[in-house]
C-alpha cells in the first residue's frame, strides 16, 4: 500500500460510515445493549425506543409511514423477500414475474429460483441507453403476471428507470410494482408512494450507514401488501422478518437517513458539477473515450467510461496504488465474462472490457478529481503504448477485418 | 486480486516493448487472442541466419496485469535462444516464475500460443522463399 492516501471513488460498491452516524452508533454496543424484542425491562424499552425512532428516520427518507419499513441484513435479503416473498403470497392470482438483463444479481438470482419453483420470468432487454422501453414492458404482461421488478438505478452505470411512467403502467394492469432502490435512495429523491412503488428494497451503507442493515418498504394501503417470510422465527418485523434487530446499525441506518435527506440535494449539485469535470476532462483530454448508459436519466455521481482499445483490469493496475475504481472487464471477475450490464446496453464486448466505473461520494473532494484526471490519463497512454491493437488503430487496420484467435 | 511482485515489476516496467518490422523475412510474427475476451498478444522475434539464435525479441499486449507480465517474460527468455529451444518453452515456467494464480494460467497459455505462432510465421517464411 503506498503511503499516500487512496483516492476512493467506489462509492456504489459501498460509502465510508459518515462519522457523525458511527457517533450514534456507538452506545448502542454498550450502553444500550437491549434486545428490542424485550418487553419486560428498560433494556429493552430503550432499545425498542432507539428502533423506533430509526424506524421514523428511514421512513421520513422515503416519505412513507414507519410501519412500512420492515429492517432486514441489507438490500440482498430485502430483494430476496419482496420477490421471493410475492411470488408465494400471491400463489394464488399468478406466477409471471417481469424484470430487466440489468438489475443486480440479488434481483436476478432470486427470479432464477422461482423459475425451478414452476414461476415464469421474462427478462426484458434494454435500450442503447440503458432504459427500458415502456412499450415493451407492457406488452411482456399476461394475465398471470404478479410482480414487475425495476431497479431505480442501475449500480454499474447509473442509469435511472422511467419509474412513474412504470408505476403507472401496472397500476393500469393491477400488478404489483417492486423496485432495487440501492444505488438511488439518499442520493435523489425517491418517493415509492408518489411513482407507484409498492415494495423497495435498499440498504444503508450506500448512504453512508453501517453494513448488515437496509430495508424493505412494503406498501399497506391501496393496496395492502403483504409478503410470505422467508425467515422463520420469533415474528420480528411484522412477522415478515424474524431475528433479533440489530439495533446499533438500525439506529446508525436511521441518522445516515436523516443526513441524506438533509444534505441530498446540495450533494447532488456538487457531485455531479465533479462527476462532468472528470467525464469532461477525459474527453477533451484522451482519444476515443465513451460513455456508457444515458447521460439525461443518470445518477449525479456516476460515470461508467470506456477507454478503447485498453483492457479495463490493465488499466486500473497503473493506478490503483492511488485510486479506487471498478472495471466491466472480465478480468476483474471469476467468470472471464465481461459486465452484463453493458454487454446489455449492446456494447461489444471489448468495450466492456475497457471500462471504468467511476462512483463519486460525500467524501470525495475536487483535488482528488484533478489528481484522478492526471493519472489514469497517463494509465490510458501506458496501456495504449502497450497495445497492439492500439497500434493497429492507428495504422489505419480495420479491426472488424482480423481475423483474432478465439482463446 | 493481490499481484506478485514480479508482475508488478514487468507491467511498471515491460521488457522489450514495441515492433519489428513484421515484412522482414527474418522475423516471426505471433498474433494471439481476440479483443473480445479481453486480451490479444503480439509477440514477435528476430532470428540470425548463420547462428540460428534469436537476436530480439519485442511484444505488444492488450490485456490485463499478467497478460502483459506474460509477454514481457516470454521476451526476455526468448532472446539468445534457438528457435528449438524457444519452442520447448512451457506455460507452466511462465506460471512458476510469475506465481500466477489459477484464474490467470490463461495468459500464461497465451503467451506460449504466441511464441509458437512467432516460429512458425519466421519457419514458414524460409520455406516459401
Amino acid at each position: 500500500m503506498a503511503s499516500q492516501k487512496l483516492i476512493y471513488l467506489d462509492n456504489n460498491a459501498t460509502t465510508p460510515c459518515d462519522p457523525r452516524v458511527v457517533e450514534k452508533m456507538v452506545p448502542f454496543f454498550y450502553d444500550v445493549p437491549g434486545n428490542a424484542a424485550s418487553r419486560s425491562h428498560p433494556f429493552g424499552w430503550q432499545a425498542e425506543e432507539a428502533v423506533d425512532y430509526a424506524r421514523e428516520q428511514v421512513a421520513n427518507l422515503i416519505d412513507v409511514d414507519p410501519r412500512e419499513i420492515i429492517f432486514t441484513s441489507g438490500a440482498t435479503e430485502a430483494d430476496n423477500l419482496a420477490i421471493k416473498g410475492v411470488y408465494e403470497m400471491y400463489a394464488r392470482k399468478g406466477n409471471h414475474i417481469i424484470t430487466l438483463k440489468t438489475e443486480h444479481s440479488a434481483v436476478l438470482d432470486s427470479c432464477r429460483k422461482i423459475e425451478k419453483l414452476g414461476g415464469q420470468v421474462t427478462y426484458l432487454d434494454v435500450e442503447r441507453d440503458g432504459r427500458v422501453d415502456l412499450a415493451k414492458l407492457e406488452a411482456a404482461i399476461t394475465e398471470k403476471t404478479i410482480l414487475i421488478s425495476v431497479m431505480w438505478a442501475n449500480n454499474e452505470t447509473g442509469v435511472i428507470q422511467p419509474m412513474k411512467e412504470i408505476g403507472k403502467i401496472c397500476e393500469k394492469h393491477g400488478v404489483l410494482f417492486m423496485s432495487d432502490a440501492t444505488q438511488a435512495v439518499g442520493k435523489i429523491p425517491v418517493d415509492p408512494k408518489a411513482t407507484g412503488v409498492h415494495l423497495m428494497a435498499f440498504t444503508a451503507h450506500k448512504m453512508y450507514g453501517p453494513k448488515g442493515v437496509g430495508a424493505l418498504f412494503v406498501n399497506r394501503k391501496n393496496p395492502r401488501v403483504k409478503v410470505t417470510a422467508q425467515m422463520d422465527g420469533g415474528g420480528h418485523e411484522r412477522g415478515m422478518r424474524s431475528g433479533t434487530l440489530n439495533v446499533p446499525g438500525i439506529v446508525g441506518f436511521g441518522k445516515a437517513a436523516e443526513l441524506c435527506g438533509k444534505e441530498m440535494e446540495a450533494e447532488a449539485k456538487r457531485l455531479s458539477a465533479l462527476r462532468d469535470k472528470l467525464e469532461n476532462a477525459f474527453k477533451s483530454q484522451v482519444e476515443e473515450v465513451y460513455v456508457n448508459g444515458s447521460v439525461d436519466h443518470r445518477m449525479p455521481h456516476v460515470a461508467n467510461i470506456s477507454f478503447k482499445h485498453v483492457e479495463g483490469e490493465g488499466l486500473m493496475m497503473t493506478f490503483n496504488q492511488n485510486i479506487a475504481v471498478s472495471s466491466g472487464s472480465a478480468c476483474t471477475s471469476a467468470s472471464l465474462e465481461p459486465s452484463y450490464v453493458l454487454i446489455a446496453l449492446g456494447l461489444g464486448d471489448d468495450l466492456a472490457h475497457s471500462s471504468l466505473r467511476f462512483s463519486l461520494g460525500r467524501f470525495t473532494t475536487d483535488e482528488e478529481i484533478d489528481m484522478t484526471i492526471g493519472l489514469i490519463s497517463k494509465g490510458v497512454q501506458h496501456m495504449r503504448d502497450l497495445s497492439p491493437i492500439w497500434e493497429m488503430y492507428k495504422d489505419g487496420v480495420d479491426l472488424e477485418a482480423v481475423e483474432w484467435s478465439e482463446h | 486480486m493481490a499481484y506478485s511482485e514480479k508482475v508488478l515489476e514487468h507491467f511498471k516496467h515491460p521488457k522489450n516493448v514495441g515492433t519489428l518490422n513484421k515484412d522482414d523475412k527474418n522475423v516471426g510474427t505471433g498474433l494471439v487472442g481476440a479483443p473480445e475476451c479481453g486480451d490479444v498478444m503480439r509477440l514477435q522475434i528476430q532470428v540470425d541466419d548463420a547462428t540460428g539464435k534469436i537476436t530480439d525479441a519485442k511484444f505488444k499486449t492488450f490485456g490485463c496485469g499478467s497478460a502483459i507480465a506474460s509477454s514481457s517474460l516470454a521476451t526476455e527468455w526468448l532472446k539468445g535462444k534457438s528457435v528449438d529451444e524457444a519452442l520447448a518453452i512451457d506455460n507452466m515456467d511462465i506460471v512458476e516464475e510469475l506465481a500466477l494464480p489459477p484464474v490467470k494460467i490463461h495468459c500464461s497459455v497465451l503467451a506460449e500460443d504466441a511464441i509458437k505462432s512467432a516460429i512458425k510465421d519466421y519457419k514458414d517464411k524460409q520455406v516459401n522463399v
